[in-house]
């Protein structure tokens, strides 16, 4: 019996159901303070006075500290670690609390510690600043104007970066083109608005500071704070309890977790500090904000012949952690699942006066299949083409894999037409067209929209993303340990750190069948940096892919020292051991046999027929690094009724066909894909962070950034192939953020589609009622916007 | 300081009294002062229903309700939803179809939906979707909540 492949019901579940998780703000610990931080309401201004004295007057106020007064508590500011060889990259300081100036809405200038949260929320009320505002520059293109307002002087320009990537011959595969399709495409600004706000509580007890925070990357964050702390990373332990998802907002190492540590550090109390919703919406990093310039050139047959992109990519006033990175992310896919042989991609950041972007849901990925596969419709269209017809004849074909792109990435294993094929038997186009053609007659105006998508992910390998590599100052490898207890349970240490994935359940089904265990006796552990080895947390859909395989290879261990144990006391070769039916028998004599349990037993209490060669105990570690990324694919079709009276945009239809190599639970797997998909769908109808021009936050709670709710949702149809990786032992790749990367070119290209016959050519995402209903007004008196509504 | 309230409120089938802040919203009450962390804060707003319980016998938003307002009221949370410390037919049903991810919210869909089997034994998929809008999951894309809905539903569950 393989615990693998079955839909195993969470290990997770029965906590949560019943409110016994426990999350970061569920924790309070004795003579705990509360921090609450006084923030900016200008987008650009120099501070000229903080008043801290009403404050501190207050019942309750312990302290009020401005960003001058906690200079000595930093060895350092939050770092950016993206170093890329040869290319300099514009990083302004980046302090807890800011000194001097204030960049965007929202950016911390003190902090009030209390005995009570009410208390001090009332005191930090009383903090008066006062500010001496500057021109704040918002839209990314007028911040790259000669005269536009600078929001860091010192550089002399908004310019963050310019980085380029590309293989072939652009030019010349522009120039044998015979068609060639140009768009410009914007991938707005975008919340990762996990429901649980963040929350960081920091005690100290003697020398040694521990940190509880909703975090993605508990390893990493000891690593950043232990140095912006200037304190050896032995006296920083970071635990991510529970944690109420992420989606890439918690992937960062935010300015309020280094001030709960400081502030802990300096008054020998614990601190909690809990963000509100308009802080989430304020200061947790956005993600996405590109303009990408697209153009494709082709053959009359369709083959493609080259592919340019310029990106710009709004950078936001500070560059958090991963910032100026997260466009690039996306580049090695940008050429789709098709085979493109010359390419050309340049990057430029830009500064502007608003919080920082960094990695969300799909980090660079959701952005390219966005205008991969809207480009693929405009020059299947311009060519009198059939959409997928022109997809197919572009596909890298199954048997070429690994393919060797012309930005010379491998993709490692595909069957383009194979989720295409099975997409297609779920959804019948001929009768959709018939139906759409029909009730058009009604004035009913439905569309369809396709995406056949690829994405890059299982980051790793360090030697491709790290300092030698595109120069990230960090290594992707995993860790794990496996230990069997005496009586035969399992504890498996992973340095991932899940949250909300379900890894305690497919990890417990990885190592229960390696080990022979029953899947319920594994006991999955993550997230604490006192805990098992070094790792590298989880972002980037590789917990399965990298941290799932140092599973295997570790479990193997133990499973390999189990049947030596086994062998000694059976009186067998260890060769001649299997492991069949959850027991460890001699081959071809399943009567001489035992189990986990009894193995284990010997192990701890070791018999005298053990050889003193074998030692005691059952517990081995493995660290992995994979040769290659993952790249997982499928081909997902969306259908949506869109009323032309008044805008209004209905998901009718979610067809989503993925591949991510063998399932190890498919239950968690359709689970992913329907939360992706969503996220995509919330995405390019509903969601948006917008900024007036002064650089005003317009979208500061759930009032108005609209996540879709279950009402505006269809049910999300969802089927698989299965393709393995020759990269890992398991053939896995990643699912977590497909349907996001997948789902915003689907959906967009459905809505467009519907309203093709009222005249509306191109349209930019989020696709509310108003842009819509604006957009068929615009082509109904004459002329469509070409550019899409503003 | 605002001034204080004495309240006595049935908490789960216990009864209990506390001298609060008047302004201290019900949510804040049942967790940092009675221990209940089952129900989460997500929004500050009254948008994302994270903090849905039920006060005498209908689902509220915790987080505007305050504690004087539940003042001789009966509150269930999610701690008490099944009080002999089994599993609430909607809290299995959760668990079976995948309906929870990351967890953060689920107490308070699990008590909205239950709120809506108590009004709608046998809703259709429209009417669980709609019933369950002001409750808000970043996680599941409700594909599997619904499920797990309509699976509680045929198991004849009501509140």
């Amino acid at each position: 019996m393989s615990a693998i492949g079955e839909a195993m019901r969470r290990k997770e579940d029965p906590r949560m159901i019943t409110g016994r998780g426990r999350y970061t703000e569920d924790i309070n610990l004795p003579g705990m303070l509360h921090a609450v931080v006084v923030r900016s309401p200008e987008a650009h201004a120099t501070i000229t006075s903080i008043d801290t004295s009403a404050a501190r007057e207050r019942d309750g106020v312990v302290t009020v500290l401005t960003g001058e007064e906690m200079a000595g508590d930093f060895a350092g500011g939050i770092p950016m670690v993206w170093v890329p060889p040869g290319v300099e990259i514009k990083t302004p300081e980046n302090w807890p609390l800011r000194r001097g100036q204030v960049k965007h809405v929202g950016d911390p200038v003190a902090i009030v510690v209390a005995t009570t949260r009410g208390g001090a929320m009332d005191a930090a009320e009383d903090v008066i600043v006062e500010y001496d505002p500057k021109p704040a520059v918002v839209d990314m293109e007028a911040a790259l104007e000669d005269g536009a307002p600078l929001v860091w002087e010192d550089f002399g320009t908004n310019r963050t970066h310019e980085w380029s990537v590309g293989g072939g011959d652009v030019d010349a595969g522009m120039a044998e083109a015979e068609v060639t399709v140009e768009r410009r495409f914007v991938n707005h600004r975008t919340s990762g608005a996990p429901i649980e706000p963040r929350c960081s509580i920091a005690e100290v007890r003697g020398d040694k500071l521990t940190l509880y925070s909703t975090t993605q990357i508990p390893h990493i964050a000891r690593f950043v704070f232990s140095g912006m702390l200037g304190i050896p990373e032995d006296q920083l332990r970071v635990v991510a309890p529970d944690v109420g998802g992420g989606f890439g907002a918690k992937l960062q190492t935010y300015g309020e977790e280094a001030l709960v540590l400081a502030l802990a550090k300096r008054l020998g109390r614990p601190v909690k500090w809990v963000e509100t919703r308009s802080e989430h919406m304020t200061t947790s990093h956005h993600g996405r904000d590109q303009i990408n310039y697209v153009t494709l050139g082709a053959k009359r047959d369709g083959t493609i012949t080259g592919l340019r992109v310029r990106i710009l990519a709004d950078m936001g006033a500070y560059q958090q952690l991963l910032t100026p990175f997260i466009p690039e992310l996306g580049f090695p896919v940008m050429g789709g699942c098709y085979r493109i042989p010359n390419i050309d991609l340049h990057f430029t950041g830009v500064f502007t006066n608003k919080m920082a972007t960094d990695a969300i849901r799909g980090a660079g990925r959701p952005e390219a299949t966005y205008w991969i596969e809207l480009t693929m419709d405009r020059l299947a269209d311009e060519l009198g083409m059939d959409r997928l017809e022109l997809r197919r004849k572009n596909f890298i074909p199954k048997d070429e894999f690994p393919f060797e792109t012309a930005l010379g990435i491998f993709y490692d294993s595909g069957d383009y037409d194979g989720t295409l094929d099975k997409l297609l038997e779920h959804f019948d186009v001929e009768e959709f067209r018939a139906e759409q053609e029909r009730l058009r007659g009604e004035g009913v105006y439905r569309g369809v929209g396709f995406s056949t998508w690829v994405e890059v992910c299982g980051l790793a390998p360090s030697r491709a993303v790290g300092p030698s590599g595109v120069g990230l100052q960090a290594a992707f490898w995993e860790s794990a340990n496996v230990r069997v207890t005496p009586t035969g349970s399992a504890i498996v240490y992973t340095g991932t750190s899940p949250h909300g994935q379900g890894l305690d359940t497919s990890f417990a089904q990885i190592a229960g069948d390696i080990l022979g265990i029953d899947p319920q006796n594994v006991d999955v552990h993550h997230g604490d940096t006192d805990q098992g080895a070094w790792g590298w947390d989880t972002y980037g859909s590789r917990s399965l892919a990298v941290g799932g395989e140092a599973i295997v290879r570790a479990a193997q261990r133990v499973q390999d020292k189990a049947k030596r144990i086994c062998a000694a006391l059976l009186e067998a070769a260890p060769e001649d051991i299997e492991l069949a039916d959850g027991k460890y028998q001699v081959r071809g004599s399943p009567d001489k046999s035992m189990t986990m349990a009894e193995i284990s037993g010997a192990a701890h209490i070791p018999p005298n027929e053990l050889p003193a060669d074998i030692e005691p105990g059952l517990e081995e570690s493995a660290f992995y690094d994979p040769e290659n990324f993952v790249f997982p694919f499928g081909a997902h079709a969306c259908v949506v009724e869109v009323d032309a009276e008044t805008g209004k945009v209905k998901v009718v239809r979610y067809v989503a066909v993925d591949d991510c190599g063998p399932a190890i639970n498919p239950m968690l797997i359709d689970g992913q894909v329907h939360g992706g998909v969503v996220h995509a769908i919330g995405q390019c109808l509903y969601e948006q962070v917008v900024y007036d021009e002064d650089g005003q936050l317009v979208t500061g709670t759930f009032v108005d950034y609209a996540l879709p709710t279950a009402a505006e949702i269809p049910p999300i149809e969802s089927d698989r192939t299965e393709t393995p990786s020759p990269v890992n032992t398991l053939g896995v790749k990643g699912i977590g953020e497909a349907g996001t990367i997948a789902a915003t070119p689907a959906v967009a290209a459905a809505v467009l589609d519907a309203i093709r016959p009222l005249g509306v050519k191109e349209l930019d995402m989020p696709m509310t009622p108003l842009r819509v209903w604006e957009a068929i007004q615009a082509a109904g008196n004459g002329g469509g916007p070409e550019g899409g509504a503003a | 300081m605002s001034a204080s309230v004495h309240v006595e409120v049935t908490v789960n089938g216990e009864r209990r009294e506390a001298d609060v802040e008047a302004r201290l919203l019900l949510v804040y009450w049942l967790r940092d002062h009675l221990g209940l962390t089952g129900t989460h804060v997500g929004c500050d707003t009254t948008n994302c229903g994270a903090c849905t319980v039920h006060m005498n016998g209908e689902a509220v938003k915790s987080c505007t309700v305050l504690t004087a307002q539940a003042d001789g009221a009966e509150v269930t949370t999610i701690e008490g939803l099944a009080p002999d410390g089994g599993l609430h037919p909607m809290q299995a049903a959760f668990m079976d179809k995948h309906g929870l991810q990351c967890g953060f919210c689920t107490p308070g869909m699990i008590m909205a939906a239950t709120d809506l089997l108590s009004r709608n034994p046998n809703p259709s998929d429209e009417e669980i979707r709609h019933g369950l809008e002001g409750n808000l999951c970043r996680c599941t894309g409700y594909h599997n909540i619904v499920e797990a809905v309509k699976a509680a539903a045929g198991s004849g569950v009501s509140a």
